[in-house]
């Protein structure tokens, strides 16, 4: 049974979609960040396409929801290649399903099952606590933190600056050795966008 | 001061106390931040009067990168010494959206939309 935190939506009733898949590689991290920026900016393009046109509030939106979709994607992707886990050889899949009135973006990841106890945690304070209070609270944090960790930073900005919705879904793939992936959904309603 | 990244320049010019960050802040966790970390260390530690940020030719910037801008808006009102002006754009709206936050973060920043 998968684990759920917060409001998930299962993908797939939308008749305009769009996946992009990254395979498992040996090619070094680094090498392939630069994609994010590439993936999260061809998406942001390509909803454009799907864009309703005859909706003159969401014309004068375009250029945010643009925006808006080019920063969650790119955080999404950065999450998932930071926090791939190699073991399970799985690929990095981004998926984004067009409404009339919203976006709902899904990217699913191996994850470590050393990190997943660490990472509830921190989405149950997400999805408890009042995310802006959150956000000073880890900002103020980080500067006295000599680890340097984001903490969890991306997800913050989708809450408090894009209004998004954000749930998570854990999956045991493979029982022994233990491989879980992770699936974030976020989704941004265009009336919240501005 | 000056340093030059693939996709983003950053400057210091110590005569107007301004730093001026052009291109894109798309680079990997705090550890490839650091050369801007350690620009904005600098400038934080001469303490000038007042510290202009000018932001309005940074077309993105990721949460690392607000994570940094972050830190010096902190250190700064720490240290009591310096008034911050954050120079922005609506041409780009994901400053608007974040850079407000910085007035949060210290009360007095005087953020300036053009």
């Amino acid at each position: 049974m998968p684990q759920i935190f917060g409001d998930f939506i299962e993908p797939g009733n939308s008749k305009e979609y769009l996946v992009l898949s990254f395979s498992p590689t040996s090619r070094p991290i680094q090498k392939r960040w630069k994609n994010n920026g590439l993936s999260a900016d061809f998406l942001a393009d390509y909803w454009m396409t799907f864009s309703p046109t005859k909706n003159v509030l969401l014309i004068k939106k375009q250029t945010a929801i643009k925006d808006a979709i080019s920063f969650i994607v790119n955080e999404l992707l950065e999450n998932a290649m930071k926090f791939n886990s190699d073991d399970a050889a799985v690929a990095i899949h981004m998926s984004l399903y067009f409404y009339n009135d919203k976006i709902r973006f899904y990217v699913t990841n191996g994850i470590n099952s050393l990190q997943v106890n660490e990472f509830q945690l921190f989405i149950n304070k997400l999805l408890t606590e009042y995310p802006e209070r959150l956000y000073i609270t880890q900002l103020e944090n980080s500067v006295n933190d000599s680890t340097n960790k984001n903490s969890g930073l991306g997800f913050l900005i989708m809450l408090v600056d894009y209004h998004a919705d954000l749930a998570w879904k854990f999956d045991v793939i493979h029982e022994v050795p233990k491989h879980e992936t992770v699936t974030t959904m976020a989704q941004i309603n265009f009336l919240d966008t501005d | 001061m000056k340093i030059e990244g693939q996709n983003y320049i950053v400057t210091y010019d110590s005569s107007s106390s301004t730093i001026c960050c052009e291109g894109a802040f798309r680079l990997r966790g705090m550890a490839e931040y650091s050369p801007i970390m350690e620009l904005l260390d600098t400038v934080a530690n001469q303490k000038p009067k007042n510290v202009i940020l000018n932001l309005t030719g940074l077309k993105f910037m990721n949460s690392s990168g607000i994570n940094v801008i972050s830190k010096f808006v902190i250190k700064l009102r720490r240290q009591k010494s310096s008034d911050l002006v954050v120079l922005c754009t609506s041409k780009y709206p994901w400053q608007i959206k974040s850079l407000r936050n910085l007035e949060r973060l210290m009360p007095g920043l005087k953020l300036e939309v053009d």
